[in-house]
């Protein structure tokens, strides 16, 4: 099977370990085989390794080392940002954090909403039962 | 940041003033070493082999840490900086060493965008591929060395604008070492 993502100045790469963990950067430089120089609109530009990225399949305009005003030109240019939340894997992680970030109340809702899709006939005999906790 | 064990400094002193001489020569010295009380006690080394001068009849003028500097951070003392720690720069290094046969001399070409990564990579690449300890290692001189300059197939084929090459496989890892576990569902995919 042929490679379809490549390591290529323009490349974004979403940060999948440390502290920028979940942040989508463009590699802006290649420092050596194991590191490269990456930047992000609201992070200072610094090295990273390439163990602590995933390629996307996005890339952009861009020459090496662009400064950062022509990156987030290039990056608008791009439409990255939709690109990104419209494709499945973007959304998969957008729906992971909804769930991760849910709290009590949400989760009863999530409970009651399931039962209602999957076995209607259930639905109003459980809600009954349900808010009788409140009564 | 990656955080670098090697730090640089600049280190100056001169023998005590005696009769004799009432104005000894003063001498700087840039140095590497982990910390502070490491770099001094690595200048009087190299001053003893190069002057008549021991850290007894001495004394310590300045020591300077080189730091990087970020650009929005207002510096007023005088420390030695590192000016541009965005920029990928070719290092050349040229260093002496102990072997298990005898005293050599080697120059070793790094890319990195500070001194102190590129010296850090310099130590344990002796470490690893000729297993040299890092006080068997004397620094002779360190320089950026321009593009063309470079003398190494390692470093000069990254100088490429239009450089592209794929990540062959893919390190599965969960994102935080809390996460870790011993045994997993499945296999994992390591196709990029």
């Amino acid at each position: 099977m042929p490679f379809k993502r490549y390591v290529e100045i323009g490349r974004v790469a979403l940060v999948n370990y440390g502290k920028d963990y979940g942040k989508l950067v463009v590699i802006v430089d290649v420092i050596d085989q194991n590191r490269a120089l990456v930047d992000a609109p609201d992070m200072v530009r610094t090295q990273m390794n390439f163990k602590r990225l995933s390629l996307t399949d996005i890339t952009i305009d861009i020459k090496r080392v662009p400064k950062k005003k022509t990156l987030i030109a290039a990056m608008e240019a791009a439409d990255v940002k939709n690109k990104w939340e419209n494709s499945s894997w973007g959304r998969k992680l957008i729906v992971q954090k909804r769930r991760a970030s849910l709290n009590d109340f949400d989760r009863f809702k999530l409970m009651l909403a399931k039962i209602k899709v999957w076995n209607p006939s259930r639905f109003y005999s459980a809600l009954i039962d349900k808010l009788s906790y409140l009564v | 940041m990656v955080t670098c064990k090697f730090h640089q400094y600049q280190v100056v002193g001169r023998a005590l003033p005696s009769e004799t001489e009432e104005h000894p020569k003063i001498y700087r010295m840039k140095l590497w070493s982990t910390n502070e009380v490491r770099a001094k006690s690595k200048f009087w080394y190299f001053l003893r082999k190069l002057k008549k001068v021991k850290k007894s009849n001495g004394q310590m003028l300045a020591i300077n840490e080189a730091c990087i500097i970020l650009k929005l951070e207002l510096i007023i003392l005088s420390l030695i900086f590192e000016k541009n720690p965005t920029k990928i720069k070719n290092y050349g290094i040229w260093l002496r060493y102990q072997s298990r046969t005898g005293y050599h001399n080697m120059y070793k070409e790094f890319r990195d965008t500070t001194l102190n990564g590129a010296v850090e990579q310099m130590y344990t690449e002796m470490a690893s591929r000729h297993r040299v300890r890092h006080h068997c290692i004397q620094i002779i001189k360190t320089a950026t060395i321009p593009a063309k300059l470079c003398k190494r197939e390692s470093t000069k084929q990254f100088h490429n604008s239009k450089i592209k090459f794929p990540l062959v496989f893919k390190v599965v890892r969960p994102p935080s070492r809390k996460l870790k576990t011993t045994y997993k569902a499945s296999r994992p995919n390591l196709f990029m």
